[in-house]
């Protein structure tokens, strides 16, 4: 368990987060090193949200939105990508794999499809390895905790 | 406005990486309207260079960050005087004198830049900003139907077009727009195109680059003096 690298998926309320759901109802098995931090759309994905995550020592990042075309906010996945890419450069600037971070289209029937870009992203992280930055397991899950609870406070009353 | 972009990560990392507490500063006017210095930007960068830092093993380096209205303005950096003290460099996320300013505010204070200052420019569509003026000190838009031939042509001429333009592009660039034949369609559609049958005179470059630094003086605006 301690040596599965730590995963952060920022993940769309509309699709990703209901799929995460399905998952679980269905009863899938997937690496249980990922933690989910729900967002009102992945439009809402800052690049800072995306250093800060890796600054504060995990050693993956999912960024899930819905598919292509199948925004509730029409764009928001696609302004996303486009910053998950930005972020990507920047990552690579900073001397960090550019393979720690990707960005999934799903739809929110597709648990199966969740539990798949989980398992393939915890595969790929693995093979890298643990994040240089890590510090100890327990201030980055504490670090988890504070990035979730903020999240939701910022997008408490945003989502009807 | 002015636009720039920003440097590097690894170029600013090795400004830097010598200096135990170190300051980014934004400029909250040009720079934060073309995203390149701005709060946001530098809170990205904050986050990039402490990281960066980390992995040379210096993680002990304190990097914070703020922003100020105004870089190139004295009072506004008024704000920064006693903050500015507790750090032993400065990186300067606002243009060229942006930099200066704050290098000539605080004297013994190693301050940096964090952008490459590119032009004077325009939004031309979201993410895109173009070059408009080069800042020549004697302006002659009324000559050329409102467009710049030195900025807007490669060749900088004052009478145009070379023979490099071919179907409204130049022969520099396949995606650059030839100036003067901006200028022509632009004189076409103001009626105005007779004027350009002129030759038009050598531009006076004594209020460009040269002679060192150019001041603006209104001396109806000046106190104590």
């Amino acid at each position: 368990m301690n040596d599965q690298p730590l995963i952060l998926a920022f993940c769309c309320h509309y699709c990703a987060y209901a799929a995460a759901d399905i998952a679980g109802s269905m009863r899938l098995q997937y690496p249980s090193n990922v933690r989910v931090l729900r967002l009102p759309c992945t439009g809402k994905v800052e690049i800072d949200y995306l250093l800060t995550a890796f600054e504060r020592g995990v050693d993956g990042v999912i960024v899930a939105g819905c598919l292509e075309g199948g925004c509730h906010f029409l764009e928001g996945n696609l302004r996303a990508r486009k910053r998950v890419e930005r972020a990507k450069q920047i990552l690579s600037e900073v001397g960090l794999e550019p393979e720690r971070l990707e960005m999934y289209n799903l739809s929110s029937a597709e648990g199966n499809r969740f539990a798949e870009i989980v398992t393939e992203m915890s595969e790929q992280v693995a093979k890298l390895g643990p994040s240089p930055l890590r510090p100890d397991r327990n201030t980055v899950e504490q670090n988890f905790r504070e990035m979730t609870q903020q999240a939701e406070a910022t997008i408490a009353g945003e989502i009807q | 406005m002015i636009v720039a972009d920003r440097k590097n990560v690894q170029e600013i990392r090795d400004m830097i990486k010598d200096h135990d507490r170190v300051l980014l500063v934004g400029c909250g006017t040009c720079v934060t309207v073309c995203l390149a210095g701005g709060e946001r930007e530098v809170g990205i960068l904050g986050s990039a260079l402490r990281m960066a830092l980390k992995l040379i093993g210096r993680g002990n380096v304190v990097v914070d960050e703020c922003t100020i209205e105004r870089q190139c303005e004295d009072a506004f950096i008024d704000i920064l005087a006693t903050r500015v003290s507790e750090y032993d460099a400065v990186v300067s996320f606002g243009c060229g004198a942006g930099v200066q300013a704050l290098a000539e505010r605080f004297g013994k204070m190693p301050v940096y830049p964090g952008l490459n200052t590119q032009f004077i420019g325009i939004l031309e569509s979201q993410g895109v900003w173009t070059e408009k003026c080069a800042g020549c000190g004697n302006c002659r838009l009324g000559e050329f139907a409102g467009i710049c031939p030195i900025t807007r042509c490669a060749k900088h001429m004052f009478n145009g077009p070379c023979g490099g333009s071919r179907d409204g592009k130049c022969e520099v660039n396949p995606d650059l727009e030839c100036g003067w034949q901006l200028i022509y369609d632009r004189a076409c559609a103001l009626g105005i195109l007779e004027r350009l049958g002129a030759i038009a005179e050598p531009h006076d470059w004594s209020t460009g680059l040269d002679g060192g630094p150019r001041k603006v003086v209104r001396e109806d605006q000046r106190i104590n003096t």
